[in-house]
């Protein structure tokens, strides 16, 4: 049942990713940067509200009449910053709940990856509160509506000596005092905000906190032109005496107030706990299946860390040699955080099939699918390969290749060492190779397809060889979805290879040519090849 | 053809941003049916106590520490309060309402919202905190002009002991 909502929620965002990927391109496309459009909304809520807290004042008469002051005398500077400061918090909450959305569809929430998403439901909660208590402060006839539904709601908890909804009830029953401790809240729960989120990602590596720059500067020139199209006002001053009944509510932090109306208290508690509930317990409904973690062979690693700099999940880390042998670290592997995706694997430069030792071995292993299966498949499947354009295909488990025939299925694409492709056209099992990923805005995987195509560029370690011709080679990026694009552009690249002339790879070996891959377009030029 | 590519990601982003910032404060919420007013009955009040005070016998008295010899032993347990509210007539409200604080020695607290619509209203609120059992020890009538959209309140002034109508 959960994987059909997660297919269904998949098949949704695919549809909507792909347009967006074909005006942003990849790299910018606003749905695969939701986390860093949520942190980038965040600072922009951190820098307005600093700004605006120098006209804020904090008694409860001067309250208001200082956000007047803001958005009505100094609209062209302070007025704008309040608008920023509305709108990129409600940015901030549909980021957050896409975000999450987002990444239940694609399955990144269960295995090791339970910690970012369960440490993101009190960031759900904080993000609530700090709007929440924002709205209070501006204290208008909104202000007066969240005051008292708040009050309600917390009144219905059994915790609080006397009903704080009597603070409304008239003007002398509020105090100044009260006005400073919303502020004070307002202050304090988004720092301890920005705690959480730094705990959100504290087990991933190179956690994207920051969007691209375009993407930036398109979102905060968007921003500051919807602030001065439609300025955040004010909805009158309060008065204690009418019950504030028509608001224009914020439907991105208040949409359970009404219900209250609805429900009742009780109901939107029960259903606030009920969703936090089942949130921070689907990780484990069901559990991720996973296979066995990495495992570090000594004998064959020298320290190089290269497991370690590409790992996408901090699991790995360089400790004090423990073997005697004369390398100062080694990489140790945390089981815990490890996703067996294999990463690692086509990372160590130990990792080559042109190894001839009896077993074939490398620095750092998946035990459940050892760089020695993975050599064995592929000389198994590439000798299913017949005809003249024989492609074989090394495809991303969760990507549009997997499971067609002449593929080797792999956890990621990254985990193939570059030299199994020299090693594939060099032992001719095949007249060209093909990576098939996961779809390129959303990498399984999280940095399989950046770091396969830097391998590829000659810009990350370890190095796909110059000799090996790169029209031979081919990368596809497409959703496990898209399969029937996926078979398209593997045929076209047969089509193609088939009317290359036959393969003949030699050393010792002529200079490289430039190296440029990013698409599922071949690449370099074929160093030697003859009849 | 760059600067037009960028141009229609600046479109696309602007018109999602446009329509987060329109339901900021879109559409309005109406929280109470139109020409209706609100009456909001509450209070903070401590009962009197569960049982009557004992005077302790000189034996007893002699038996506790020097230090907390008393003439009276009084029950901290207060008991709960019986309100009842009626508009026009009509009972819309009766509770007991238990004292609050783990040994049930704090005040009892009601905080309770009515909806109706607005014009002249026969209210009446009527309490019982002492051990009586017919009866109410406070009882408020009064004919109220609630107007649209008014917040009237009912609280109760504990050191007057009445009911207060504002």
């Amino acid at each position: 049942m959960i994987g059909l909502v997660r297919g269904v929620l998949r098949r949704g965002f695919e549809f909507i990713e792909r347009p967006f990927d074909r005006l942003f391109g990849p790299a910018l496309n606003p749905v695969a940067q939701l986390g860093a459009l949520g942190f980038f909304f965040f600072w922009i809520v951190a820098v307005s509200g600093v700004y605006l807290f120098i006209f804020f004042d904090t008694g409860i008469e001067r309250a208001y009449e200082s956000v007047e002051y803001i958005s009505v005398d100094h609209w062209f500077h302070a007025g704008v910053m309040r608008s920023l400061h509305r709108y990129a918090s409600d940015l901030m909450v549909v980021m957050v709940v896409v975000h999450l959305v987002r990444e239940f569809a694609y399955d990144h929430y269960r295995g090791v990856r339970w910690f970012s998403w369960f440490t993101g439901l009190p960031i759900i909660w904080l993000l609530y509160t700090s709007g929440i208590t924002g709205y209070w402060l501006v204290w208008d006839k909104l202000a007066y509506y969240v005051a008292i539904i708040s009050s309600e709601l917390l009144d219905w908890l059994p915790i609080f000596g006397e009903p704080i909804a009597r603070n409304f009830i008239s003007t002398g029953t509020l105090t100044n005092r009260f006005f400073t401790l919303m502020v004070f809240m307002h202050v304090a729960v988004p720092l301890f905000l920005l705690f959480i989120m730094w705990i959100h990602i504290l087990h991933i590596s190179r956690p994207k906190v920051n969007p691209p720059r375009t993407l930036a500067a398109l979102s905060l020139v968007a921003l500051v032109g919807i602030s001065l199209w439609k300025p955040a006002l004010s909805q009158g001053h309060v008065d204690l005496a009418k019950a504030p009944v028509e608001v224009g509510l914020d439907w991105f932090y208040l949409p359970l107030y009404p219900l209250t109306d609805i429900w009742g208290k009780g109901a939107v508690w029960a259903f606030l706990g009920a969703f936090s509930l089942i949130i921070g317990l689907m990780p484990w409904l069901p559990p991720l299946r996973r296979a066995k973690p990495a495992e570090v062979d000594l004998a064959h690693c020298n320290g190089c860390a290269r497991c370690a700099e590409d790992c996408p999940y901090e699991a790995i880390r360089m400790v004090r040699r423990t073997d005697g042998l004369p390398f100062p670290t080694q990489a140790e592997v945390n089981p815990s955080l490890c996703t067996s995706c294999g990463i690692c694997v086509g990372s160590c430069p130990s990792s080559t099939p042109f190894r001839r030792t009896e077993e074939l071995r490398t620095g750092i292993d998946l035990p459940d699918f050892s760089l020695k299966v993975l050599r064995e498949k592929t000389v198994a499947v590439a000798q299913t390969l017949q005809g003249t354009g024989r492609v074989l295909v090394l495809a991303c488990e969760h990507g549009g290749g997997a499971g067609r025939g002449g593929a080797v299925t792999l956890p990621c694409v990254a985990m193939t060492p570059p030299s199994l492709i020299d090693y594939v056209l060099s032992r001719n099992l095949a007249d060209g190779v093909v990576i098939a990923g996961c779809a390129e805005s959303a990498c399984f995987n999280r940095l399989g397809i950046a770091w396969t195509q830097a391998r590829f560029a000659g810009a990350r370690d370890p190095y796909l060889r110059a000799r090996v011709p790169r029209e031979r080679v081919a990368t596809i990026w497409t959703s496990a979805l898209a399969t029937k694009q996926a078979d398209a552009e593997i045929a076209a690249f047969a089509e193609k290879i088939s009317t290359l002339p036959r393969l003949k790879l030699r050393s010792p070996l002529p200079p490289a040519n430039p190296i440029a891959h990013t698409s599922a377009k071949p690449a370099l030029t074929e160093l030697e090849s003859g009849t | 053809m760059k600067y037009l590519r960028l141009a229609g990601q600046f479109i696309v982003i602007a018109a999602l941003f446009a329509g987060v910032a329109t339901f900021a404060d879109w559409p309005v919420y109406r929280q109470i049916p139109q020409g209706s007013g609100i009456i909001v009955l509450t209070f903070v009040h401590t009962a009197s106590r569960g049982t009557d005070c004992r005077r302790l016998s000189p034996e007893e008295i002699a038996k506790l520490p020097p230090n907390m010899r008393r003439v009276l032993d009084c029950p901290r347990g207060r008991r709960p309060i019986d309100v009842e509210l009626e508009l026009d007539g009509r009972n819309v409200y009766r509770a007991s309402l238990p004292p609050t604080g783990i040994a049930g020695d704090g005040p009892a607290r009601l905080y309770e919202r009515f909806v109706l619509p607005a014009g002249l209203h026969e209210v009446t609120v009527r309490m019982r905190d002492t051990p009586r059992i017919q009866g109410f020890d406070h009882e408020r009538k009064e004919r109220v002009m609630l107007a649209t959209d008014q917040m009237f309140v009912i609280d109760f002034h504990p050191e007057k002991s009445e009911f207060i109508f504002r």
